[in-house]
């Protein structure tokens, strides 16, 4: 990682309220190009909002966000353009289920990048080759496994070649003998140099994969350091109690 | 039982009143042909008009679904072949027959379509968006097909009340398919001619019938 590299996600003073009650009570947050930032904390404590404020499927109540440097929030900013630089994955998949592995990927790639269908297909199947699953380019997500489906959300996001991707709790619905495919996709992700912002309770891949670990709770940004630290030796209570309980 | 057999089955009387009720089933079907894309399309609008962000354009669109929804289709027919002329306006029985086809039925499709939207979960938008599509493309290639494939058996039940209501017709005079069984039957003093045509719908519709409740399993499946 260059030092002084200009950071890739810049998040500031973010807030988020829904009616009256407040979800993200100013944040602030730097995501540095191929880091890996794993966000933690109890259930309710804005983190999914947080991924969501970052691509604008929540509106920001008030802050700023950058990503590369461009005011994601600005009346000037093409928020289609900025999206489809900003990779996300979902707790739930989301595939389209009306169409085939393949189509999941190349349906951005062809409406909203304007590529030919041939071209689509190519970047598409290299994007489902980097998951592991050519071979089910054909297949219905309905045919697939809960982590080959998980695997072709990542490939779509990764085809539009983001330059920052989002991970909302990507292995909290998978059996668990299915999240270690998942978190392999995403280790290679980062072995390539891919900056991510990873909601997530998997410990043993943040103590091996996370630059940084973020305890969020109530809206607030507890405490962040590297993992090491933050899984041995948090300073504040809360993390300490919440990293306890995950350990249990 | 004779009686019964000369009144209402009378094949000589069918036979000779069979060009009429011809021709009145082909006005039917250019009824139809007429009607039915008016009112999915109206109804589509409807729904997209239905799911605006904006709470005015939402609300006079539900507005508009549950006010003609609400008015008997015959009345909105007669009030526009017979009341609008008042307004200096004087539309042809197949014209008042479209404006009124369309206002109910529209209202009818459009919230089907509205329920088959709803029934698509905001994970397939977040999904769609995050990739950069708009809100119109997430609509036409992620959410729609879903959503008309979910709502099907009832996109095609309502057809067939569509199908059955092109009868009303008949009352602005439009020699449709009851219109013309009914011209045949006072002029031969004979129900027979309205057998035909109640026949005529039956073999029409049953398919479709049938169709729906096979879609109906697949759907549930």
């Amino acid at each position: 990682m260059t030092t002084g590299a200009l950071p890739i996600l810049e998040i500031r003073g973010l807030r988020k309220r829904f009616h009256d009650v407040e979800v993200l009570r100013g944040i602030d947050l730097v995501v540095l190009p191929q880091q890996l930032v794993f966000v933690i904390g109890p259930s309710g404590s804005g983190k999914s909002t947080l991924l969501r404020c970052c691509n604008r499927l929540e509106e920001p109540s008030a802050g700023s966000i950058r990503v590369a440097g461009v005011d994601v929030m600005a009346r000037s900013t093409d928020i289609n353009a900025m999206r489809r630089q900003i990779g996300m994955v979902f707790q739930s998949f989301n595939l389209y289920p009306h169409m085939t592995a393949l189509r999941n990927v190349t349906l951005a790639l062809a409406k909203v990048l304007g590529k030919p269908r041939a071209e689509a297909e190519r970047i598409g199947m290299a994007a489902l080759d980097r998951v592991g699953l050519a071979d089910k380019a054909r297949s219905y997500p309905g045919e697939l496994s809960g982590g080959q489906q998980q695997r072709v959300a990542i490939a779509r996001a990764l085809a539009l070649e983001p330059k920052v991707m989002l991970f909302d709790e990507p292995t909290s619905a998978l059996d668990p003998e299915l999240v270690g495919s998942v978190l392999n996709v995403m280790r290679e992700l980062k072995r390539g140099g891919m900056t991510m912002l990873v909601v997530s309770h998997e410990m043993r891949f943040a103590r091996d994969a996370a630059d940084r670990v973020i305890f969020m709770d109530h809206g607030v940004i507890v405490e962040e350091g590297p993992p090491q630290q933050m899984f041995s030796a948090p300073s504040e209570a809360r993390t300490r109690a919440f990293i306890a309980e995950l350990a249990r | 039982m004779e009686a019964i057999v000369q009144q209402f089955f009378n094949l000589a009387i069918m036979e000779r009143a069979l060009p009429l009720i011809l021709s009145g089933l082909e006005q039917t079907i250019v009824i139809c042909l007429l009607v039915i894309p008016l009112g999915l399309i109206g109804g589509l609008a409807f729904a997209i008009i239905s799911l605006s962000r904006l709470r005015t354009v939402r609300w006079a669109a539900i507005a508009g679904i549950d006010f003609f929804r609400a008015i008997p289709p015959l009345v909105l027919l007669i009030f526009i072949y017979a009341g609008l002329p008042f307004a200096g306006l004087r539309p042809s029985p197949m014209l008042a027959v479209a404006i009124a086809f369309f206002l109910n039925t529209s209202s009818y499709y459009g919230e089907i379509y509205r329920a088959g939207i709803e029934s698509v979960g905001q994970g397939q938008w977040d999904a769609a968006r995050s990739t950069g599509l708009y809100g119109y493309q997430t609509l036409a290639y992620v959410v729609l097909p879903q959503a008309v494939r979910n709502v099907l058996p009832d996109l095609v039940s309502n057809t067939v009340e569509v199908v059955k209501l092109t009868s009303i017709a008949s009352v602005v005079a439009l020699p449709e398919l009851l219109y013309s069984a009914d011209m045949a039957r006072s002029v031969t003093f004979n129900s027979s001619p309205i057998v035909l045509a109640a026949a005529i719908y039956l073999v029409m519709l049953w398919p479709i019938v049938r169709l729906i409740s096979r879609l109906e399993r697949r759907v549930a499946a």
